[in-house]
């Protein structure tokens, strides 16, 4: 009695109940292809979020400041003495409160000797809902952007139409502007916009350039943004405030990290926090978010997967069940095979075989659906099938069969023969 | 000198415990030699199928000792118990016990594939058995498809086809219509000619007047042991059967 011969005698007897053994074998299929496929997702879902943080720039730090920080120790009783003079403080002297990100700010991070790792400094103000116009076409722009030329860079938006503006247009402080995709559908349809005079909130600006087509992150549409000289936009429409943000380039990849404590010394000195203070601004390191955000998608991922591997549990126990009740369906036959001299393990492999066969049958056509099913596009997300996701559902498949399936061919094998015999 | 191939000594069996306890066997002494073709008769609940479990190794005494063909089968384990029934005995059932959605064939093959054999001499075998029962013509047919009396030959040529020391044989037909009952017993009368053992267990005199030797049991005792012809020679009735 060889492995051969136990295998045919498996097939036969799944062959003899074809609904019976094709509806077992559809549970442990779709445990597997949901597996297989909730992984896919997640994997999909991570990458996308990936690749969009990636979009934001490589290398890139963004510092913001906070309302919550402060100078911290005495700055609360300090705050007291200055509170009244708000808006924001410039210049040397005793740090007071919290101070907002000013353009010396930046400049004070552009210094080489300070900071060997930074590359360039973009100061960004924004202005966001701008109603745009163009010759009765009117656009609300949901961000606009004040900055430096180095921003397009950093923030790796190119422009695929037209040029950049120039250093010489921020120290002129032109009113020259760089459009989005969406902006220049809205405004212009299949016009040409480079060379056009808009209107962003009634004051004219000249189109010089429309940026590659990013695509939309989430909520926000990438592509419905402007950018314009700093001073520009500073003089026309938000005023010579505080900067939103301040965008960092790093010199390299691994030089991110030093780049940020290089910021965090420079911007420490200047707005007066010491070691037991709170920092009044926070750096958003774009390696630290990847990080953070792809322990969130595992965690998303693992969810997901553990949703699917009780799926998989259910089929293995409808494998049990359905062996239970084959092996006291055939009770005469086994208590036959018994007499005519077959050995218990001849007994138990066949079983276990049958059940195995229909757990890696149910295996790779799940396989198939989830491999087929990762072609389209889910909730959003194209599935990414993971190969080790595969390989893990289909050796659970199998290990189900054997595991789930030993109880019902142990029971064959221990039959007495005798009294299955007897068994109607 | 070839062992005998039952030895029965002072076989018990009881079944349950205390006051409930069931005497199914109260001390049966057989022996039977190679070439003989024993009937056991008996009445239901005489404990002939008691002693054709015991006898076929698919039950175990409670007392007494069980030699079959020189081997003691008291002190086997199940593995090898399962061999014994293997090799050295062959059963034929009242209700044939094929295995259904097999070809008669496969059925045949079956015992060959437990024990062992291979794929191409397990066929050649089992056609060479089909062949001898008669039904060379139905090999691929299914138990289904086949009508009793050639369903029970089929088992016969399943039970023949090791070349078992002892051909035992369980209302053999108990199941089936006059004719097939004919041809089932000629068929023994031809095995017992070549000089196969055999033991039938039956209630019918009819096919017990077929045996050398007739065993009647009663109430778990053997009561009657009558010789009809000699152990080397013919069946009694081969002649009536053949005319």
């Amino acid at each position: 009695m060889n492995a051969f011969e136990v295998l045919r005698f498996a097939a036969r007897g799944l062959a003899a109940n074809k609904m019976r053994s094709a509806l077992t074998t559809l549970g442990i299929l779709i445990g597997v292809a949901a597996v297989i496929l909730l992984v896919a997702v997640g994997e999909g879902a991570s990458r996308e979020i990936q690749s969009n943080i990636q979009r934001l720039g490589a290398n890139s730090l963004t510092v913001s400041s906070t309302t919550a920080g402060g100078g911290g120790g005495g700055g609360g009783f300090a705050r007291l003495l200055g509170g009244g003079g708000g808006g924001p403080q410039q210049g040397s002297g005793p740090r007071t409160q919290a101070k907002d990100l000013t353009v010396d700010d930046a400049r004070a991070l552009a210094d080489k000797s300070a900071t060997p790792s930074v590359k360039s400094v973009s100061p960004i103000v924004n202005a966001n809902n701008q109603t745009t116009t163009y010759e009765g076409a009117s656009h609300s722009i949901q961000q606009l952007v004040g900055t430096y030329p180095s921003y397009f860079e950093a923030s790796n938006k190119p422009v695929v139409k037209g040029t950049y503006f120039y250093n010489d247009d921020v120290l002129a402080a032109r009113k020259v502007i760089v459009i989005g995709q969406t902006v220049a559908e809205n405004l212009f349809g299949d016009l040409d916009p480079i060379g056009k005079q808009i209107n962003v909130s009634g004051v004219p600006f000249t189109v010089v350039g429309v940026l590659k087509e990013s695509g939309s992150t989430g909520f926000q549409d990438g592509d419905d943004v402007a950018i314009a000289p700093l001073p520009a936009v500073q003089q026309s429409l938000t005023g010579f405030g505080p900067l939103g943000q301040i965008l960092v380039q790093a010199t390299g990849a691994d030089t991110v990290d030093a780049a940020q404590s290089e910021i965090t010394a420079v911007l420490d000195q200047r707005h007066g926090i010491t070691g037991t203070a709170t920092a009044d601004y926070r750096i958003l390191n774009q390696a630290t978010l990847q990080e953070t955000v792809s322990a969130a998608t595992g965690v998303f991922t693992m969810l997901l997967a553990a949703v699917a591997g009780i799926s998989l549990l259910v089929g293995g126990i409808g494998i049990t069940n359905i062996m239970l009740v084959t092996v006291t369906e055939r009770t005469r036959e086994i208590g036959i095979r018994k007499a005519i001299g077959a050995p218990k393990g001849a007994i138990l492999g066949q079983f276990l075989a049958e059940a195995t066969m229909l757990s890696l049958v149910g295996g790779l056509l799940g396989v198939l659906v989830a491999v087929i099913g990762a072609q389209f596009t889910i909730a959003g997300v194209s599935p990414v099938v993971v190969p080790s996701s595969v390989a893990l559902a289909l050796g659970v498949s199998v290990a189900i069969g054997l595991f789930f399936g030993s109880y019902p061919a142990n029971r064959a094998a221990k039959l007495r023969p005798i009294e299955a015999l007897r068994f109607e | 000198m070839t062992p005998l191939v039952l030895d029965l000594q002072d076989i018990r069996k009881v079944y349950g415990e205390g006051e409930t306890a069931v005497h199914a066997l109260r001390g049966v002494s057989l022996a039977v030699e190679p070439g003989d073709y024993v009937a056991i008769m008996g009445a239901s609940g005489s404990g002939k199928s008691t002693l054709m479990n015991i006898i076929g190794c698919l039950d175990v005494p409670s007392s007494g000792s069980y030699r079959l063909d020189g081997t003691d089968v008291g002190v086997l384990d199940d593995v090898r118990l399962a061999i014994v029934r293997n090799r050295k005995i062959g059963f034929v059932f009242q209700s044939f016990n094929l295995i259904p959605r097999m070809s008669a064939l496969m059925n045949v093959e079956l015992p060959l594939a437990y024990g062992g054999i291979k794929a191409a001499e397990r066929r050649r075998r089992a056609l060479a058995a089909l062949e001898r029962v008669g039904l060379a013509d139905r090999v691929h047919h299914q138990p289904n498809e086949l009508s009793g009396g050639q369903q029970q030959r089929v088992a016969i040529a399943r039970s023949l086809v090791n070349a078992p020391t002892l051909l035992l044989a369980d209302e053999p037909t108990g199941a089936l219509d006059s004719t097939s009952t004919r041809d089932v017993l000629a068929i023994f009368d031809q095995l017992s000619l070549t000089g196969r053992t055999i033991v039938v267990i039956t209630h019918e005199s009819d096919v017990a007047a077929h045996a050398k030797r007739v065993v009647r049991l009663m109430d778990g005792q053997i009561v009657e042991d009558v010789r009809r012809s000699d152990v080397a020679g013919p069946p009694p009735r081969l002649e009536e059967v053949a005319g």
